[in-house]
């Protein structure tokens, strides 16, 4: 006797059945969990700029952002100004830290004018200026916030990745990667942007050559390595007009 | 084992040594070459993959009389990847920071070749509360080889476990490293993963010569 299970009909009506439910089932999770998403993402990108501006919570070697509760309040103490620099023109906008990056980018590609967030915050007497950038690594997109002084002269920076390599690539998140950033130029010693390198060389482990616009790799994440500078070198440069208006002024 | 017949403890204990999926059947070395490079990344990935396999074959073995056979593998490919999606999400919702460490591995989970293979072999043929079992026993299988590889290869690759540097600081020539030693930088690369993962192997079937195929 044919089995039940093996004829084409049911077959059919069998996979009708389950595209249905499992496809409702995720739709349904998706959209009812999306505004907690949402909310958990914008604070997330709060935490993320004011950890850029070394308002966090680190102890001796691992990086932890400000509390998600204290994160709104806090961002508003420090967080000055929030512009946008749209060929050229500088303008405020406090809503500038949700321009999503991704898409000012696809905007760039296609010919279209670009929209650049700078977040300016104060913190013990001296301005930060906070920049998100974003790239290419091994496997996803990498992204990073990036404080600087009035010089380029990077105060602080945080990386994140979507599908990075765990205990490689993903160790760009890591305090002992990240922490090699603070202090770096990223203006050649004539002026000009340069950005960092993270460079295999390793002439300079220890990282105390500040100038030489370079941080030490880290071993086996080359290509994520490439893809930090390559964004460090497209996105920051599109910043260099504005530090350049601000020491003339 | 008051709790399971011997035959259920059997579907534990067996995917740990004599049956494992990884020194045994050769399942799932994708994703022991791809995250053991630190410890903790091992950790998770073998919780997870628990976690999904047992929900898993509990699913598939409550379909198992209901389930087309000429397209069996997809519905247990969409079992599989909805229940991750699923977690993924309410994670995301929930518990922001955890989902953050978990995203990598989403993809990872999904295409286990363990998790089909233990849908196909032994969900599909057995009551859920043995499917269960039997999912729980072979991750574990799983995660114990992980978590033996990923401590060798982040000790010796980074000379760190979890992240402490329990060998001394190796830019500060502190500890082991001031009396000349260095980090083998091979260890992070995937091959030194199928090479550590064949030196078990070998010590396995040295130990016990039934498991050497003729």
């Amino acid at each position: 006797m044919e089995n039940r299970t093996d004829k084409n009909s049911y077959t059919i009506i069998f996979a009708i059945a389950m595209v249905l439910i499992v496809g409702s089932l995720l739709a349904f999770t998706a959209s009812s969990l999306k505004p907690t998403i949402t909310e958990n993402q914008r604070i997330e990108k709060q935490q993320n700029i004011l950890y850029a501006m070394g308002v966090n919570e680190n102890d001796e070697s691992s990086a932890n952002f400000v509390s998600t509760n204290d994160a709104p309040e806090l961002f508003e103490t420090y967080i000055q100004k929030q512009l946008v620099i749209q060929d050229g023109k500088v303008s405020e906008d406090d809503q500038a830290y949700l321009i999503d990056v991704k898409k000012e980018q696809a905007n760039a590609n296609a010919g279209k004018a670009r929209r650049l967030p700078l977040f300016v915050g104060e913190k013990d007497g001296k301005t930060f200026y906070i920049a998100p950038i974003r790239g290419k690594g091994l496997w996803d997109a990498i992204w990073a916030y990036v404080s600087m002084d009035e010089n380029m002269v990077v105060q602080g920076a945080f990386f994140d990745h979507a599908g990075e390599t765990p205990g490689l690539g993903a160790n760009i998140k890591q305090r002992f990667f990240m922490d090699d950033f603070i202090g770096e130029h990223l203006l050649s010693d004539s002026g000009t942007f340069k950005g960092i390198d993270v460079a295999k060389g390793n002439a300079d482990p220890k990282n105390l050559d500040k100038t030489d616009n370079e941080v030490d790799a880290i071993a086996g994440a080359t290509i994520t390595g490439n893809g930090v500078s390559a964004m460090i070198k497209s996105d920051l440069k599109l910043y260099e007009p504005y530090f350049k208006n601000l020491k003339n002024n | 084992m008051g709790l399971l017949s011997k035959k259920d403890a059997k579907l534990i204990t067996d995917p740990l040594a004599d049956n494992n999926p990884i020194t045994i059947q050769v399942l799932g070395i994708c994703s022991a070459l791809a995250i053991t490079a630190e410890l903790k990344a091992s950790i998770v990935m073998a919780v997870s993959v628990m976690a999904v396999l047992a929900i898993g074959n509990v699913v598939i073995s409550l379909m198992r009389n209901i389930i087309p056979s000429k397209i069996r593998i997809i519905v247990q490919l969409v079992v599989v990847a909805a229940l991750v999606i699923i977690v993924d999400q309410v994670l995301k919702a929930f518990a922001y920071e955890l989902s953050k460490t978990l995203s990598v591995f989403v993809g990872l989970i999904i295409t286990n070749c363990i998790i089909m293979g233990r849908f196909e072999a032994f969900a599909l043929a057995n009551k859920p509360w043995q499917s269960f079992l039997d999912g729980i026993g072979n991750a574990a299988g799983y995660g114990l080889i992980l978590i033996i590889v990923g401590f060798f290869r982040e000790l010796l690759g980074s000379g760190t476990l979890l992240g402490f540097k329990v060998l001394g600081d190796p830019i500060e020539k502190t500890g082991l490293y001031a009396i000349g030693y260095e980090n083998n930088g091979f260890m992070l690369l995937s091959p030194m993963a199928l090479i550590v993962v064949g030196i078990i192997i070998w010590i396995q079937r040295s130990r016990n010569k039934a498991l050497i195929e003729d």
